[in-house]
């Protein structure tokens, strides 16, 4: 059955999405946070969650922006193949992108003319799209910061590299990561596809629930839930700890998503995620 | 808990350690990459700056926009390290304090303990949080940046950590 949507309609359910993601942390997150929390013994480490958890709660209740970097605004849609969109679909995400920030009173972060610089503005939202079966429409809002995305690494292996070069990398990334981008972090990784889409599958990581698959005991060895597991205990060795100062909790989580490759290559990423990973999903 | 208050003194800054806690309260600058840029472009082509940077605190922060009702937005600290390439110079001219978020160069370091100054951290990632301890803010200069204007804040009990102190200590090791 075909399903029609009005652009309209579109632009309105974006500029909210920009709204909750930019002011209400996801829940997942927050969970996260306040297990470290409990679990911290560093007192610095501690103090800092505490904050972290506070501002949190104030941005919640007063409508403020969690952080003041309320990003680069990227947008994943996933379009059923039978949903017909009455008017521009590109131009609605776009326009509710702008609402959004305006209505939020966010923070215009993004350059026009990245050389020449300027003033900043709204406009410069990326969008990801995907065609999916049936009939429904899946909008995701990720305001990315970009003090930890400029953290963020692409580096292509050779194909007969081994498990344990990848994860030296993944760790290394988050060493050099170091206290500069607001950690704890949450890191996605994406192995596999090309350069390009190896960083999309990164960054698309971050948009799975922070706590699947990290039980110890629950994946059988090799597989993604393993090595995720296995990833985040060897970021938290490092401790760097929240705001860097120490501490238990270097990352709340590491996410990865793979897709096939080609035979000659093994192109990894990695995007690092400040503790304020914030994005919003509606589907119509 | 140390209360301090702006313009720095030489007692109060040499007072302070890596680590101490501090409650900052008094006036503040906003400046981040473009307007340190700008400001120090000013110094080397000998212009005058539109702030005076004896004894004065600069914060790395693009504040949100302010809502109605409002005295600032979401407000935390921006990634130091991308001002470590001005910070040395700013120091020569007489800039006493810095607050931030994360690591600085080890140029900056020993800027910091040639010109007795201090490097405070403020809670990252904290920008609504940091909004409460704002009282006033006014648009000072290169209002054609936007959010990276340079801006005068005033705080009150601002909670900060000592990053780098005037001996060059660092919290970072």
């Amino acid at each position: 059955m075909i399903k029609t949507i009005k652009a309209d309609k579109i632009t309105q359910v974006v500029a909210d999405l920009c709204v909750k993601a930019n002011c209400v942390l996801r829940s997942d997150v927050l969970r996260k946070l306040k297990a470290a929390y409990k679990q911290e013994k560093n007192i610095r480490a501690k103090k800092a969650l505490e904050a972290i958890i506070k501002n949190a709660g104030i941005a919640q209740k007063e409508k403020l922006a969690i952080c003041q970097d309320t990003g680069l605004p990227i947008v994943f849609i996933e379009l059923g193949q039978d949903v017909r969109i009455i008017g521009d679909l590109k131009k609605a995400v776009m326009r509710g992108i702008e609402l959004g920030y305006k209505k939020g009173n966010f923070r215009e972060s993004i350059i026009r003319d990245p050389l020449k610089r300027g003033k900043p503005l709204y406009k410069g939202t990326i969008i990801h799209a995907d065609i999916v079966r049936g009939s429904k429409l899946k909008i995701t809002v990720l305001p990315k910061g970009f003090g930890c995305e400029n953290k963020s690494q692409l580096k292509m292996f050779n194909p007969t590299a081994s498990l344990d070069e990848i994860k030296k990398f993944v760790v290394d990334v988050v060493r050099s990561s170091g206290p500069d981008a607001c950690p704890p972090y949450v890191v996605g990784v994406g192995i596999g596809g090309a350069a390009d889409y190896a960083g999309f599958l990164a960054k698309r990581a971050l948009l799975k629930g922070i706590n699947s698959g990290h039980q110890k005991g629950l994946s059988p060895k090799g597989t993604v839930p393993e090595l995720e597991r296995e990833l985040l205990f060897e970021i938290n060795k490092l401790h760097i700890g929240p705001m860097g100062l120490g501490g238990k909790t270097t990352a709340l989580a590491v996410n990865i998503e793979n897709y096939p490759t080609h035979i000659a290559g093994l192109p990894v990423a990695v995007n690092i995620n400040c503790h304020a990973l914030r994005s919003a999903s509606v589907r119509l | 808990m140390k209360k301090i208050t702006t313009p720095l003194k030489e007692a109060d800054i040499l007072s302070l350690r890596m680590g101490d806690e501090v409650l900052l309260s008094g006036e503040i600058y906003t400046a981040r990459d473009q307007a340190h840029k700008r400001l120090v472009e000013a110094v080397k082509g000998r212009k005058r700056l539109p702030i005076d940077l004896r004894s004065a605190i600069i914060y790395y922060c693009g504040p949100a926009k302010t809502p109605k009702g409002k005295i600032i937005g979401s407000c935390g600290p921006t990634t130091s390290r991308r001002m470590d390439i001005f910070t040395p110079l700013l120091l020569k001219k007489g800039l006493k304090g810095m607050i931030g978020k994360g690591t600085r160069s080890k140029e900056v370091r020993q800027a910091i303990r040639k010109y007795k100054a201090v490097y405070f951290l403020a809670p990252a990632g904290c920008g609504a949080l940091i909004s409460k301890y704002v009282k006033a803010l006014k648009v000072i200069a290169y209002q054609d940046l936007g959010p990276e204007s340079i801006t005068r804040l005033k705080v009150k009990d601002f909670p900060l950590i000592v990053g780098i102190d005037a001996k060059g200590g660092s919290i970072y090791g």
